[in-house]
């Protein structure tokens, strides 16, 4: 292609991304997104205007060289944009599927000013899988063997990312994980149909080729505790996420058929029990009955569609606020609604009502509607009095926030905890209140994003590498 | 993968395993339990740890047969493995010197029963066991219990060994008796339980019991295993499994514990046709 004006780049309209269409996929849980095609890579990567002093660098939480590798997919250098991505990516696969890029690097974007944004996320995934398809394992540069040993507790993408870079800095490492199998939320959580969870495994598997130690159904704080790591290990990174799952605490809520989102996703994706009796999980039939789904995040979104692949004849998001306020990525919400999905605004649920064998038969709600803005700037739903609805429903999750799962901090009296149960570290170090011990991820911040974990494991690693240098001074 | 060691039936369809887990054999306490998974797409289930052998590294657990997971587990073998044990979970049992306890246990409950009784009386209890069955061959445990209770009470319903009558009955007649009694833990089936709460309230006598709710993570993380203590939701797999009987929702419980009963007949239905067809197979094989 011949050197485009900035003008002319701004008029290129954006490539949307190939998907299957809603009816089909509803039937299946294969990935929705099918991804660019080179030709549309390389029209898109046109889009970019490789700014100077490029803003969605600086809106990218671990500032990935946006321009630069985008430049190399318009030039068609594939190899070479995979590279400029990992220096600050661990996981580009992975964000390139689930970052919410519309707050992020596309939310700054100059050609949104005029035009639909660059789509950067699509082409970050472009990126990954095309590396991961085409080059396959390759040896990065490894730094001679340290002798030290590092344990990580947590197979989610902050363990991941800490171990990553701890081993490529020559130390050895071994990843602790409470379940039997490594990947943490993008495992147990995020479905098939967003993230296949091949691509979580081959990012487990090349961790393992760089010699990355994993056991699994280990739970630390149980099995053995974090003192205990740290007789056998130099140093101890906690990234054990947000794994308590809030409820509604309302009337009625241990009912049949009422679930938290992390069990009912935890069923189908770690557990397979859309594949049952094949797999041994079950879930509850879905067949032709009405699902609520509580709660406007990535979860809620989760859950609702699984719930309609899984046969639901009416799924719903019924939300406390309106879609505005939903912190849903975009893309989500915009799936869903594809896809059938009903959403109830403004409707607080008071009660579950359920029949003589306990089974949940309908949802209370109180109909609210926006009020003043509080601290946040959001606009606080307040109810109107008097207006309360019934809601026949067979089945509900529960997808309102997760909080810290106490197992760790029980047991590790010296790890300070904020009154949430989150981890207290320095900000610029991760390093915690306890010697040796390093934290981030989801149990630091409360639920965050993949990117945000992932970051933290990496800012960790290099702490922790310096620490091991000189443990003295620390 | 860990490798069991020793599988053997002690009574009919139940079996004790012994299996290779040295982290837990170390750290386990009585009360505690483990999940097991016995194969690549085998569900993950709870099971109370039985006794442990920390020098061999080894854990004992007690399965009946009853379900598709737990009759898959059965047949296998000394030299075979399952595919994951996770633990020790499970708040300990809270052992304390109360003076005299009674220990319940029924059908399989005994095993779960059975390394709490023990601690119990290492605690300086003076133990009384009431161990139950439906008839003789479902009372298990009956030496190792004998070895660590003062007194020990078999029962059966239908007479056919030692004290004819439920497990509450017998309960029921030393408090007849006039017997003090200072602490009682039930496990057993639901309707045991509850029935042994029932008849221990009006004494006031401190119960607990040990709840099986369904569980998937066992570890806090699902809500699943959520029961109902004091009109407050617990996870049982964390803040249990052991419950203050007077207080437990048993209801609730037993309805919860049958929401995948359609999917449980069917999962088993499944899996007995396909042992009959490779018993088949493999008849045909040596024919
Ligand atoms: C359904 C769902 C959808 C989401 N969608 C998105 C999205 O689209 N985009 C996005 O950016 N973010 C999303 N998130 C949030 C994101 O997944 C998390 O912020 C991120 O995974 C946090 O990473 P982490 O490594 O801190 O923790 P986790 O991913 O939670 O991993 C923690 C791991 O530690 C293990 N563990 C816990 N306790 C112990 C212990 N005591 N010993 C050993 N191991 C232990 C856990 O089993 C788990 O494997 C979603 C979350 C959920 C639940
Ligand atoms: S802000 Fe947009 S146009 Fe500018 S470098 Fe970044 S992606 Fe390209
Ligand atoms: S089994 Fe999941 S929280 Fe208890």
């Amino acid at each position: 292609m011949p050197e485009l004006t900035n003008k002319e780049r701004m008029q290129i309209p954006r490539h949307h991304m190939p998907e299957q269409p809603p009816e089909v996929r509803i039937r299946n849980f294969n990935e929705v997104n099918l991804g660019y095609t080179i030709e549309l890579a390389r029209e898109e990567a046109e889009r970019c205007l490789r700014c100077k002093k490029p803003v969605c660098v600086e809106g990218c939480p671990v500032a990935v060289k946006i321009p630069d590798f985008i430049k190399m997919v318009a030039e068609g250098k594939f190899k070479e944009a995979a590279e400029i991505l990992k220096e600050d990516n661990a996981l580009p696969a992975v964000c390139g599927r689930v970052c919410p890029q519309e707050d992020q690097c596309e939310k700054v974007c100059v050609v949104g000013k005029k035009n639909e944004p660059v789509a950067i996320g699509h082409l970050e995934r472009f990126v990954a899988d095309w590396e991961r398809k085409n080059l396959g394992f390759r040896m990065p540069e490894m730094k001679p063997k340290t002798g030290k040993k590092v344990a990580i507790v947590g197979g989610g993408p902050a363990g991941l990312s800490c171990a990553g870079d701890l081993i490529r800095m020559g130390h050895d490492v071994t990843v602790f994980e409470a379940l039997h199998e490594i990947g943490g939320v993008l495992i147990y959580g995020i479905p098939e149909f967003r993230l296949p969870k091949e691509i979580v495994r081959a990012e487990v598997d090349y961790l393992r080729q760089l010699g990355v130690e994993f056991k699994t159904d280990y739970v630390i704080g149980l099995t053995e505790t974090v003192d205990e790591l740290l007789e056998r290990y130099d140093a101890v990174f906690i990234g054990v996420g947000a794994g308590l799952p809030y409820f509604l605490n309302i009337p009625g809520e241990n009912l049949l058929g009422i679930y938290s989102a992390n069990e009912f996703l935890t069923r189908v994706n770690l557990m397979r029990a859309f594949e049952f009796p094949k797999a041994d999980t079950p879930i509850m039939n879905l067949q032709g009955k009405d699902v609520a789904v509580f709660g406007g995040g990535n979860t809620a979104m989760d859950a609702v569609r699984t719930a309609l692949r899984l046969g639901a004849k009416k799924a719903m998001i019924i939300y406390r606020r309106t879609e505005a306020e939903m912190p849903a990525r975009i893309e989500e919400i915009k799936h869903a609604k594809e896809e059938g999905v009903e959403f109830i605004f403004l409707s607080a649920p008071l009660e579950f009502i359920g029949d003589d064998d306990g089974w949940v038969r309908a949802v209370k709600v109180q109909k609210m509607q926006l009020g003043e803005p509080d601290e946040s700037g959001r606009r606080k739903p307040v109810p109107i009095e008097g207006a309360i609805e019934i809601i026949p429903i067979d089945a509900a999750v529960i997808a309102i926030g997760n909080g810290s799962n106490p197992i760790i901090h029980k047991t590790t009296p010296d790890l300070k905890v904020n009154k949430w149960g989150n981890i207290i570290v320095d900000p610029e170090t991760m390093k915690t209140s306890k010697k040796g011990v390093f934290a981030g991820g989801d149990i630091v911040t409360g639920g965050a994003t993949v990117i945000l974990a992932m970051g933290a494991g990496r800012k960790a690693a290099k702490a922790i590498d310096e620490y091991l240098k000189n443990p003295d001074i620390w | 993968m860990n490798k069991i060691v020793e599988a053997r039936f002690i009574a009919p369809d139940i079996k004790l395993f012994r299996i290779e887990a040295p982290k837990i054999a170390e750290k386990r306490k009585p009360g505690q339990f483990v999940v097991v998974r016995v194969d690549e797409y085998g569900e993950r289930i709870p099971l109370t740890i039985a006794d442990s052998d920390p020098n061999e590294g080894t854990v004992t657990i007690i399965v009946q047969g009853v379900g598709k997971t737990t009759k898959q587990l059965n047949l296998l073998e000394a030299g075979d493995y399952v595919r994951d044990i996770v633990g020790p979970l499970g708040k300990p049992s809270e052992i304390e010197n109360y003076g005299v306890a009674v220990s319940i246990g029924g059908g399989v409950g005994t095993a779960i029963a059975y390394p709490t009784a023990k601690a119990l009386k290492e605690a300086g209890n003076y133990v009384i066991g009431i161990i139950g069955g439906r008839s003789k061959e479902y009372v298990i445990l009956e030496d190792e219990m004998k070895k660590i209770c003062d007194e020990l009470y078999p029962t059966t319903d239908d007479g056919s060994y030692g004290f004819h009558g439920f497990v509450t009955h017998k309960l029921q007649q030393l408090l007849d008796e006039g017997r003090k009694i200072d602490f009682v833990l039930a496990i057993g089936p639901i309707p045991m339980m509850k029935a042994v709460a029932e008849v221990t309230r009006p004494y006031g006598i401190k119960t607990v019991v040990s709840l099986n709710p369904i569980m998937v993570d066992a570890t806090g993380m699902c809500g699943g295993c959520r029961v109902t203590v004091d009109n407050k939701t617990y996870f049982a797999c964390v803040d249990g499994p052991e419950f203050d009987a007077h207080k437990v929702d048993f209801d609730n419980l037993m309805k919860r514990n049958r929401m995948y009963i359609e999917h449980e007949k069917k999962a088993l239905e499944e899996f007995i046709c396909r042992i009959d067809l490779m018993a088949k197979k493999l008849e045909k094989q040596n024919a």
